[in-house]
């Protein structure tokens, strides 16, 4: 629905020519593109704020890779910073004191709280090999109880049967005090949803988290949260003191902000999220994705990282100064073959490339796979010398030849002479129109690998 | 306290959204108090609607607007609230309708779906009982057959509203717990049918296609059902509210809005950028977790109260 970060940086970098540094007056063109994407990500604006000004003040001066735009490097940037705010090493869940211990999951209404209590539950059974029970506090929502009861069933886990009428701070106790008769590990305490404003809820909970002494205090908050997202999770910690945050319904398409709001407001490591409404759909929380998530676009840093290790430098920066001259041969154009190759998988390459996800179709359409890239690798390598520089030599007979020195049909020898002369029409008229004026956003070496078909 | 009573916390919508909007207020009027109106000013208040959820290119639209009238002109903070305000409403005034009952289609199929955890059912008991004090003899359909007690808490709800729940066990198919639903509340006569159904990401296909076929099954009873599709919308959701209108409507020609938990401090300022974008009805609004924490959604005050003034 929004365009993408890709796109709305493309814009202003497309008329950059320039390599080296990147300028300042170039990166806070771009910060204000950035902010604008992150805040249609539901980043909570003073997170915003903080965010652009360290961002700025790291990239401001950064050498730009000479494979890449300077777009393409203000966003790995971007990522980087991002996937470091958002915590980077993962954070286990905090099991030491004297069994049972307790972790107690605490939100707003509707989060996920009991959900993932059930999940969190399976997992800890599953992973840690230690034994738990599952208790439900939520005395307000009809049929809370029986949720996470059934729950229980589905999952095999030990749940405290509820008694009528007991208080929250009491059912607590009175778990505990069971989950220890029975040699129990974890207790994991399943609590009423409630509103951060809501003073008499919130001294509730206080009281529970006295009564419990919880080793974690587990902040369930919805990835499709907006703004707010910052006031409750600020209003949950000052109140209560939350150890960690679940972040629920990942498998949406919310783009996620509300993670980086309550990490940097709490300061509190998201350790877990929920990618689904079964048992299962819980894993530890994966900065790199809802990084990219957030800013709403394939893994531009991957592909950045890729081409910067990969591309040969020097052959690649020749080839693009012969196309810009309308010099360009066969030969370069296997050794752009060869280059793509190295880079690795070409579909996965293209699920790299901003924007490429919409061109899904059109890419199918168009073959370009490894396997074609091969071949037409395969037959530009059976031509002479000669004939690689000069095309026109190419009778039916030595077409013919070629074929069989490649493995491929005559079709196939002239679908790639086709596609040469297609491309060294593009490299003429892009060279009159300037650097970078065909494809950008796309490093040299990637260009029209199976044909012309990006048009 | 005895389990499953819950106590209606009353909240009003001038409680809760004069609450939630006092850090919006303080801002304006931090930013006003005898001051002319300058491109800072200007700035600071296209901030402060972001942080309502306005989303960035309604609250620049809006900032421009005003900017266009204000600009450089003297203006006290009540003045720029209130300008604010107007600009708000007329463009929410447009969809502020109540959902109004045909008494001719008997039963009424009211359809409510919406994203996870978004309010579905509580709603659905705020509307049974509004109705029920009304008169109407309301019949619900428990929907939601895949989360656990799911059917337990719609069963808890109609007991305390007075209306039968049709049920079956959760893993049943919910399209054909539907038919059934509606074929006994047209051989009951009943006068409104409320569907409750699980809550899905819209950008599940296989739950979107589902509910498709919940209302194909419907049509097979009474071929202009549901005569209402209801989209809940939770209060805190930033912008993937977006998503939500698009998708649920495509899949269920989404009649109307219900906003729910604006008792809390999130604003729902989306709204304003979803009556631009899609002109739909917003229904009512939910101010509480008990059967009578529904309002009508009114235009001005919500308005006001976003701004931060008294109705
Ligand atoms: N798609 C999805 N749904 C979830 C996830 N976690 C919870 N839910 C759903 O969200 C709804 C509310 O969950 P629940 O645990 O009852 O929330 P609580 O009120 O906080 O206890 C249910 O329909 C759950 O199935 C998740 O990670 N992904
Ligand atoms: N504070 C508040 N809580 C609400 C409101 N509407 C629903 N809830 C709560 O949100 C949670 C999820 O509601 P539910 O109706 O089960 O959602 P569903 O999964 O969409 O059916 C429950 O704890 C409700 O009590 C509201 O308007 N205000
Ligand atoms: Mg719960
Ligand atoms: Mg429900």
């Amino acid at each position: 629905m929004f365009e993408d970060l890709t796109g709305r940086l493309g814009g202003i970098f497309d008329k950059l020519t320039r390599r080296g540094a990147l300028k300042a007056g170039d990166v806070e063109d771009a910060m204000r593109e950035v902010r604008v994407a992150l805040l249609e990500a539901d980043v909570a604006l003073s997170v915003v704020k903080d965010f652009i000004a360290d961002v700025t003040e790291e990239a401001i001066g950064e050498k730009v890779l000479a494979s890449v735009t300077p777009g393409q490097m203000v966003i790995k940037i971007v990522h980087d910073h991002l996937v470091t705010m958002l915590g980077s090493e993962p954070a286990g869940i905090n099991f030491t004191g004297v069994p049972p211990v307790a972790i107690m999951m605490v939100g707003l209404q509707g989060s996920g709280k009991t959900t993932t209590t059930a999940k969190l539950g399976a997992r800890i059974e599953k992973r840690e090999n230690k034994k738990v029970m599952m208790a439900s506090l939520d005395v307000y929502r009809p049929a809370a109880q029986q949720q996470l009861l059934q729950l229980g069933e589905q999952t095999g886990l030990r749940t405290l049967e509820p008694v009528l009428g007991e208080l929250p701070v009491a059912i607590a106790k009175r778990a505990l005090k069971i989950a220890a008769l029975e040699g129990l590990d974890v207790v994991l305490l399943d609590t009423a949803g409630r509103l951060h404003i809501d003073n008499e809820l919130m001294t509730e909970v206080t009281q529970i988290k006295d009564a419990a002494n919880p080793t974690e205090t587990l902040l369930v908050a919805d990835a499709l949260t907006g703004q707010d997202a910052v006031t409750m999770a600020r209003d949950f910690n000052d109140r209560i003191g939350v150890s960690g945050i679940v972040l629920t319904r990942v498998d949406g398409d919310a783009r996620g902000g509300a993670a980086l709001s309550m990490r940097a407001v709490t300061g509190r490591p998201i350790k877990l999220m929920g990618t689904g409404e079964k048992m299962d759909a819980l894993e530890v929380f994966d900065a790199g994705r809802i990084a990219s998530s957030i800013l709403g676009q394939g893994d531009v840093v991957g592909l950045v990282e890729k081409a910067a290790e990969v591309i040969d430098q020097q052959e690649a920066e020749k080839i693009a100064a012969k196309m810009m001259k309308g010099k360009f041969t066969l030969e370069d154009m296997a050794e752009q073959f060869k280059q793509i190759r190295k880079m690795g998988d070409v579909k996965g390459l293209m699920g790299m490339i901003p924007g490429a996800a919409k061109m899904k179709d059109k890419i199918a359409a168009a073959n370009i796979d490894d396997k074609t890239i091969a071949r037409q690798e395969a037959i530009i390598r059976s031509m002479t010398m000669e004939e690689r520089q000069k095309p026109k030599l190419l009778n039916g007979s030595r077409r013919r030849r070629i074929a069989t020195g490649s493995g491929t049909s005559v079709q196939d020898v002239n679908r790639v002479l086709k596609q040469f002369k297609q491309m060294s029409q593009m490299m003429k008229k892009a060279g009159k129109m300037g650097k970078r004026g065909m494809m950008p956003g796309m490093p040299p070496g990637m260009m029209t690998p199976g044909g012309p078909p990006m048009r | 306290m005895t389990k499953d009573a819950a106590p209606d916390r009353k909240a009003g919508l001038l409680h809760g959204l004069a609450r939630s909007s006092a850090k919006l207020t303080s801002g304006i009027t931090g930013l006003f108090t005898k001051r002319k109106l300058d491109r800072d000013a200007l700035d600071g208040l296209e901030e402060l609607l972001i942080t309502s959820d306005l989303g960035v290119a309604t609250a620049s639209q809006l900032t421009q607007s005003l900017a266009a009238q204000r600009l450089d002109k003297e203006a006290t903070a009540d003045e720029v609230k209130g300008f604010l305000a107007d600009e708000i409403a007329a463009i929410l005034t447009p969809v502020a309708r109540p959902l109004v009952l045909d008494p001719a289609i008997k039963p009424y199929v009211v359809l409510v779906c919406g994203v996870n955890g978004s309010g579905k059912t509580t709603t659905i008991a705020k509307l049974a009982n509004q109705w029920r004090r009304a008169g109407k003899s309301v019949m619900l359909a428990a929907g939601d057959t895949f989360r656990a007690a799911a059917i337990e808490q719609l069963q808890i709800w109609g007991a305390r509203a007075g209306c039968t729940v049709i049920a079956g066990k959760t893993g049943d198919d919910a399209a054909g717990l539907v038919f059934d639903a509606i074929k006994r509340a047209s051989e009951e006569h009943a006068d409104i049918l409320i569907v409750d159904t699980a809550g899905r990401l819209q950008n599940k296909q296989d739950l979107m296609a589902e509910l498709e076929k919940i209302i194909r099954v419907m049509r097979k009873v009474d071929a202009t059902a549901p005569h209402s599709s209801l989209l809940v919308m939770d209060a805190t959701v930033g912008q993937n509210a977006h998503s939500q209108v698009e998708i649920f409507k495509e899949a269920v020609d989404v009649s109307g809005l219900i906003v729910t938990k604006l008792d809390g401090s999130a604003r729902g300022g989306v709204v304003v950028a979803l009556a631009e974008k899609f002109g739909l009805p917003v229904h009512a609004i939910g101010v509480g977790e008990g059967m009578n924490d529904m309002q009508p959604f009114d235009a001005r005050a919500f308005s006001r109260a976003l701004v931060g003034l008294k109705s």
